[in-house]
């Protein structure tokens, strides 16, 4: 019995590392190859070990194909997107659940039924308004659509209705308003929604693709996931290293932030779920 | 639980106040497209985009009689079935084998989670590169192992195979991170139970936990039929352009093309209306089964 069970620990612990190296693979590679040269590349058979064009490789990304600008890009409308929905969302949800008035249930359920709309569904009537707000190749056109969700008001709301009521009272009858209130007592208990909304938010806006694709249509603006389209379909023949290199820019400030907030991403998610 | 309890507050004007933000970008950029996409997808643009001119059903017609346009619908559909049944049934697995009690679950869940931080587009050019015919390592390992170097990228079937291999490998950390926290939620005494009864590990999986998972299946049947719809662009875009011969075009892509290539919007209109209603019942079967959720008391 338990010969049988050490077994299956070991199995599970072969399994569980087999699985772990598959996941990683394709990321391990594409660090090998970004080291390397053409001509490192096309070898054969392949060279498994770190090549002679690490810092080349990624000047040049950087550099000659605007990596560098691209991300400071993306580090900009993320942070944005993030600050701005994290207010707009906080400021809606103290409304929804510390206020009387009336109509709450219709404000609620229109909310409620933008989580039907993803943006990329109305993405030819939402380029055709931002043509007519003259905000094409603009910041504001990768940023204001963004600034308000409904999951963000769900998660806010959640955390509010745990908070108990008598808080609310207590300070009431201390005459703070709802203000102070929301600055001095709620802000601080909802830190942790607002670190997983942080993380959430910030990977969702800098993994954003299609959109700026479609909006942004000079260099000068464009964010780091379409600056790794043009780096494959830009040059004469593909320069493979600079490719991996590029991805591998590209991949790092999200799964840095994905790394240090792992908790909060997780539990975020668990938060999203219950909405 | 009773939301008004926590409504201390009275006032006119503040209230809308705080909403005002919410409001103002809900309705001007999702409310009002959402309606102009309707209203686009009745209108055809003439004379290079000059003019719009109202056809009625015409789109509609169009996009559902063309077989041009029905492939598409079918590849679509093949396409997220694939993803979605591989990115869960992986993700299922996994779960399930790091919740086998072993030391170091949490830095496992780590290392199986993590590239769900990565975008489509980075895991596109990744699985670019390695399915290259030349200088792709998988065809390295292919030729070792078997003497095969296929074209990746050039036939249908391996075409569609590396698109969802791309989108499965992006999107598996997801459907972990959700499925090994109902495992480990899951009630104790009916597990227990089916193990005084003697029943196999199999029996056990199929019959006690995968029922009682099910709520979240359905959960995370949801968010995957949306990713597999909407967050795929990147993988067709960057791997195939909706080749070989069309084999991988699907909505959301041919949706891009018609409308900021070939500046057909009425007809990329009309195609969002079709992928706005998919999601519209799946959100609503999302809510239904939510309720369920309750019931199960999990």
């Amino acid at each position: 019995m338990k010969r049988r069970k050490l077994l299956h620990a070991i199995a599970v612990h072969a399994l569980l590392l087999l699985s772990v190296a598959v996941v990683a693979a394709p990321v391990v590679f594409a660090f090998i190859f970004s080291t390397q040269t053409p001509a490192e590349i096309f070898r054969y058979p392949p060279k498994f070990t770190l090549g002679s064009a690490l810092f080349e490789n990624y000047r040049v990304v950087w550099n000659q194909y605007h990596l560098g600008l691209y991300l400071k890009n993306s580090l900009f409308i993320s942070v944005a997107v993030t600050v701005g929905k994290t207010i707009v969302s906080f400021l809606a949800a103290l409304a929804l659940v510390y206020f009387r008035f009336p109509l709450k249930s219709w404000v609620f359920t229109f909310i409620l039924l933008t989580l039907m709309m993803p943006t990329e569904i109305m993405i030819v009537a939402l380029f055709e308004l931002v043509t007519d707000l003259g905000w094409v190749n603009s910041y504001a056109a990768l940023i204001v659509p963004f600034l308000a969700s409904a999951t963000g008001t769900f998660l806010f709301r959640q955390q509010f209705l745990q908070i108990p009521e008598s808080l609310v009272d207590a300070a009431r009858i201390d005459g703070a308003g709802p203000l102070r209130f929301a600055w001095s007592i709620l802000l601080p208990m909802s830190m942790n929604v607002v670190a997983a909304m942080a993380v959430i938010q910030f990977v969702y806006m800098w993994n954003q693709y299609l959109w700026p694709l479609v909006v942004i249509r000079e260099g000068e603006r464009q964010v780091i996931q379409v600056g790794l389209r043009m780096l494959t379909s830009g040059q004469d023949a593909t320069n493979w290293g600079l490719v991996m290199a590029g991805a591998i820019v590209a991949l790092l400030p999200a799964l840095l932030v994905f790394l240090l907030l792992q908790e909060q991403f997780s539990r975020g998610f668990a938060l999203a779920e219950e909405k | 639980m009773d939301t008004e309890t926590h409504a201390a507050y009275k006032s006119r004007f503040l209230p809308w106040l705080l909403l005002l933000p919410t409001f103002v970008i809900l309705l001007v950029f999702l409310y009002y497209p959402t309606l102009e996409t309707f209203r686009l997808s009745l209108y055809r643009v003439a004379f290079l985009g000059l003019r719009k001119v109202y056809v009625g059903l015409e789109n509609y017609r169009e996009i559902f009689t063309n077989p041009e346009y029905l492939r598409i619908f079918w590849n679509t559909a093949l396409y997220s079935f694939l993803v979605v049944f591989f990115s869960m049934a992986v993700g299922l697995f996994l779960s399930v084998l790091a919740n086998q009690k072993v030391r170091g679950w949490r830095f496992y869940r780590l290392l199986l989670i993590w590239p769900y931080a990565l975008s489509p587009a980075v895991a596109g050019v990744i699985f670019l590169f390695l399915f290259n015919p030349q200088a792709g390592i998988v065809n390295y390992f292919l030729d070792v192992l078997f003497g095969l170097r296929p074209d990746w990228l050039t036939q249908p079937a391996l075409a569609i195979s590396v698109l969802v291999a791309a989108a499965v490998w992006k999107n598996v950390g997801y459907n972990v991170v959700f499925y090994l926290a109902a495992l480990q939620n899951l009630p104790g005494d009916v597990l227990e139970a089916a193990l005084i009864d003697g029943a196999t590990p199999w029996q056990r999986f199929w019959k006690v936990t995968f029922p009682l998972l099910s709520p979240m299946t359905f959960f995370l049947f949801v968010m995957n039929t949306i990713y597999a719809f909407f967050d795929t662009f990147p993988f067709v875009d960057l791997l195939t352009k909706g080749g070989p011969n069309g084999a991988t075009n699907i909505l959301i892509y041919n949706i891009y093309r018609d409308g900021f290539e070939f500046f057909k919007t009425g007809l990329a209109a009309a195609q969002s209306v079709v992928l706005f209603v998919g999601v519209v019942l799946l959100t609503l079967l999302q809510f239904r089964l939510g309720e369920r959720r309750v019931h199960y008391g999990g």
